[in-house]
């Protein structure tokens, strides 16, 4: 199950809207090993893409280095799908690479309301969990 | 006097479950080939096996603060002190097309 903040989850919405009809991408950092999606990173795009995603790899290095000083890991990541249901397709399985985050989807295809949904994504096996909003 | 290599979660299974591992050699490729002696399989997640050695596309390898890509690929040279960081691309997308799955692997 993934565990997250009303205002973290409202945040990866908003970022999800902003950026439609292109794929938006980022992260929330949490304490190691903690299971705490707390702080949130949005992230470029280098693809521009209404159907892709690629964390910009410079701009990566940096996160990625500030969440070691801080002990910190990727707990969540998350992306948008702006035409298709927030479930992750046969590209985003094969590429995920963070065997313990949770790897969240959001779908703008319909203008009204955002799908949101998340899910464990390992050695190929895709599982969804329920989203508890604290 | 030794080259630090930082090591991403999914690949510690290569090291002992190490998060920094050393080595040595004058270019990337060296230093690969280097650290495979002793932690035996991680050469082969960073670079293809066929002929032509290339590092593969969704991995990212830094040299301090600069991508590889940049600098030359496996051939990068690299000096003791330097510090590696190799982390997975986060990357993926809506399309299941193999074609525009393609484009996104040739970047």
């Amino acid at each position: 199950m993934l565990r997250i903040e009303r205002a973290v989850y409202e945040a990866i919405v908003a970022h999800a809207r902003r950026d439609h009809p292109d794929e938006a991408c980022g992260i929330v950092a949490g304490p190691a090993g903690s299971d705490r999606p707390e702080r949130f990173v949005a992230m470029r795009n280098a693809e521009r893409s209404p159907t892709f995603y690629r964390f910009d790899s410079i701009e990566q290095l940096k996160v990625w280095r500030v969440m070691d000083d801080r002990d910190e890991e990727p707990v969540v990541i998350y992306h948008s799908h702006t035409a298709t249901e927030a479930y992750p397709s046969r590209t985003d399985i094969s590429l995920a690479s963070e065997p313990n985050a949770h790897y969240v989807l959001a779908s703008t295809r319909d203008p009204e309301h955002t799908e949101v949904r998340s899910y464990r994504i390992v050695d190929g096996a895709v599982t969804e969990e329920p989203v508890e909003i604290v | 006097m030794a080259i630090q290599v930082r090591v991403p979660t999914i690949l510690r299974s290569y090291t002992g479950g190490s998060k920094v591992v050393e080595g040595a050699g004058g270019t990337l490729d060296a230093l690969f080939t280097d650290i495979d002696s002793r932690f035996p399989g991680l050469r082969g997640r960073l670079v293809s096996a066929d002929g032509g050695g290339e590092l593969h596309r969704f991995v990212n390898i830094y040299v301090n603060d600069e991508d590889v890509r940049f600098l030359g690929g496996l051939d990068a040279k690299i000096t003791d002190g330097d510090s590696i960081t190799i982390l997975p691309a986060v990357a993926g997308g809506s399309t299941d097309d193999r074609a525009a799955f393609g484009r996104l692997a040739g970047r």
